[in-house]
């Protein structure tokens, strides 16, 4: 029997694993001394566990445990990033690097600096949302500070060319950030491979619990150095006050301990999970467009745009399925994803977007369920739809002069 | 934020889906909205020529769930109205009946807009009737 509704969301966010739970349990309520308290038990066993944790999320990265600073999530990491490296080295230069595509978390801190003076290049990407090395080495200047591109996108699961772009920056000289939210745990990252500087992470991501993310801070070659954003204990190397959550950092830890082991097995059967996934739809609906890279991709994200359908209408046909969408109706703003806009997909086909997570929790049997209740609902809205209909009868819909409102 | 159960009805139980002959004079048809903005509606009255009364409707619609609804409801309101009555359909009394949270009276305002594209798209099918005079005024 299977259990619904059917969580196929994890883009978003994904459900902490049991046995991060388990993990986290006793430091609410037998180990719950502060982790600056420096001179009883109860601060010793706090420290000890984050200690533990911070190799175990170094360990994922290939970073050393010094170099990782516990923040609220990749939010906050991203901001601590690229405010605190703008603000460290705005006398060498007030020039950032960036994508169009990014979370709204770079994004926006950017838009912010360009406000306080900065200079920012927003680089295009090509038709499957990927940026290249020389896109970024063209636009580098002497004045550029910092370059920041995200590992893996969180709509379309393109993934950039982040070792080639962090070779480049190493080169030049100039501190490369990534956002790896999406990456880290489901595809190999390697800081010192890869020549980052920077990277955020976060535990929610990758079945560890809410409100506890990191950022990696290359401690050599170079040493970075960033301007805080919270100021007061100290903690954090000066770079992120505030008392450590211990319980989520210990979950925070087994999650990535987890990531890590079961990485080589679990990345292919989620692979396999989603092109079982793609086929089974595309192979019975026509008119179904792949968003984002064909292979550089997350191996659990599918994204895909059913024409003539519009998404929060397609979502509402499949309410046993949790997934999500690029229409403009499911996001407050009124306009449809910013990201495959940036790709070309035309307006039309991002309403019509609907965005696949698949995790580690996600079964063959939910697998075979999302497919029959996508066709089944994809082939009910279009005999409904006005668009399909003209399709039908061979007018092209880009000929058609519309009574836009 | 839950879709009202009248949405959730209409969404799952559409009425009067599919479309009448466009050439048909007593048809009058409505086409609103746009792909780029994430809804299209289109709404088809026929009127009953000798009582000048709106027999039947039909609809189609690219949109979310409330799109899908208010012109679902659209049609099952217009039905047995007469033009004048089907005029003053407001967008205000869909917004009412499907419980509509701010975000979607748009879709009741497009609904609002698709009747009356398809009443005039009607009217202006049928012959003047100031063209009949002449021929009568020579006998």
């Amino acid at each position: 029997m299977i259990k619904l509704p059917i969580y196929m969301d994890n883009n978003a966010t994904t459900r902490t694993d049991p046995r991060v739970v388990e993990a986290m349990l006793p430091y609410f309520t037998e180990i719950y001394g502060n982790a600056a308290s420096r001179n009883h038990a109860f601060g010793w066993a706090a420290e000890e566990a984050v200690e533990e944790a911070r190799s175990q999320i170094a360990a994922l990265i290939g970073a050393t445990d010094k170099e990782i600073i516990f923040t609220s999530g990749a939010t906050e990491s991203n901001n601590l990033a690229i405010k605190g490296v703008a603000a460290m080295y705005r006398k060498k230069g007030n020039h950032l690097i960036t994508v169009a595509t990014e979370h709204k978390a770079v994004i926006d801190p950017c838009k912010r600096l360009e406000r306080d003076g900065f200079q920012v290049t927003f680089l295009p990407v090509d038709h499957d949302g990927r940026v290249s090395a020389d896109q970024v080495a063209q636009a580098l200047t002497d004045k550029t500070i910092l370059v920041s591109i995200m590992a893996a996108n969180n709509e379309i699961g393109t993934v950039h060319p982040i070792k080639e772009i962090g070779q480049l920056c190493k080169q030049k000289g100039i501190l490369f950030h990534t956002d790896a939210v999406q990456a880290v745990g489901k595809i190999p990252i390697d800081v010192e491979e890869m020549g980052i500087d920077l990277l955020s992470l976060t535990a929610h991501k990758i079945y560890g619990p809410k409100g506890i993310g990191a950022l990696y801070v290359r401690r050599k070659n170079p040493r970075v150095r960033l301007d805080p954003l919270i100021d007061g204990g100290g903690h954090e190397r000066g770079m992120r006050s505030g008392t450590l959550p211990v319980p989520g950092i210990v979950g925070f830890g087994v999650a990535c301990d987890l990531a890590r082991k079961e990485m080589p097995t679990e990345s292919p059967r989620l692979l396999q999970l989603r092109e079982k996934l793609r086929l089974g739809i595309t192979g019975q609906l026509e008119d179904v467009h792949l968003n984002g890279h064909p292979t550089e991709r997350l191996p659990g994200n599918l994204n895909l745009s059913f024409a003539f359908v519009e998404g929060e209408g397609l979502m509402m046909g499949m309410k046993d399925v949790a997934v999500s969408s690029g229409s403009a109706c499911t996001s407050a703003s009124l306009e449809p994803s910013y990201v495959l806009k940036a790709l070309g997909v035309g307006d039309e086909l991002a309403h019509s977007s609907i965005r696949f997570g698949l995790g580690r929790f996600s079964t063959e049997e939910e697998v075979d369920y999302v497919i029959d209740h996508v066709v089944s609902a994809v082939r009910k809205l279009r005999e409904m739809s006005p668009l399909y209909e003209m399709h039908k009868e061979g007018i092209d819909l880009k000929t058609v002069q519309w009574a836009a409102h | 934020m839950a879709y009202s159960n009248k949405v959730l009805d209409h969404y799952n139980n559409p009425r009067n889906v599919g479309s009448f002959d466009k050439a048909d004079i007593n048809v009058g048809t409505g086409i609103v909205g746009a792909p780029e903005c994430g809804d299209v509606m289109k709404l088809q009255i026929k009127v009953d020529p000798a009582t000048g009364r709106i027999e039947d409707a039909r609809f189609k619609t690219f949109g979310c769930g409330s799109a899908i609804a208010s012109s679902s409801l659209a049609t099952e309101w217009l039905k047995g109205k007469t033009i004048d009555e089907a005029m003053n359909i407001k967008n205000t009394a869909i917004v009412e009946e499907l419980c509509l949270p701010p975000v979607k009276v748009h879709c009741s305002v497009l609904a609002e807009d698709a009747i009356k594209a398809a009443i005039k798209n009607y009217q202006e099918k049928q012959p003047a009737p100031t063209a009949e005079v002449p021929a009568t005024a020579g006998i």
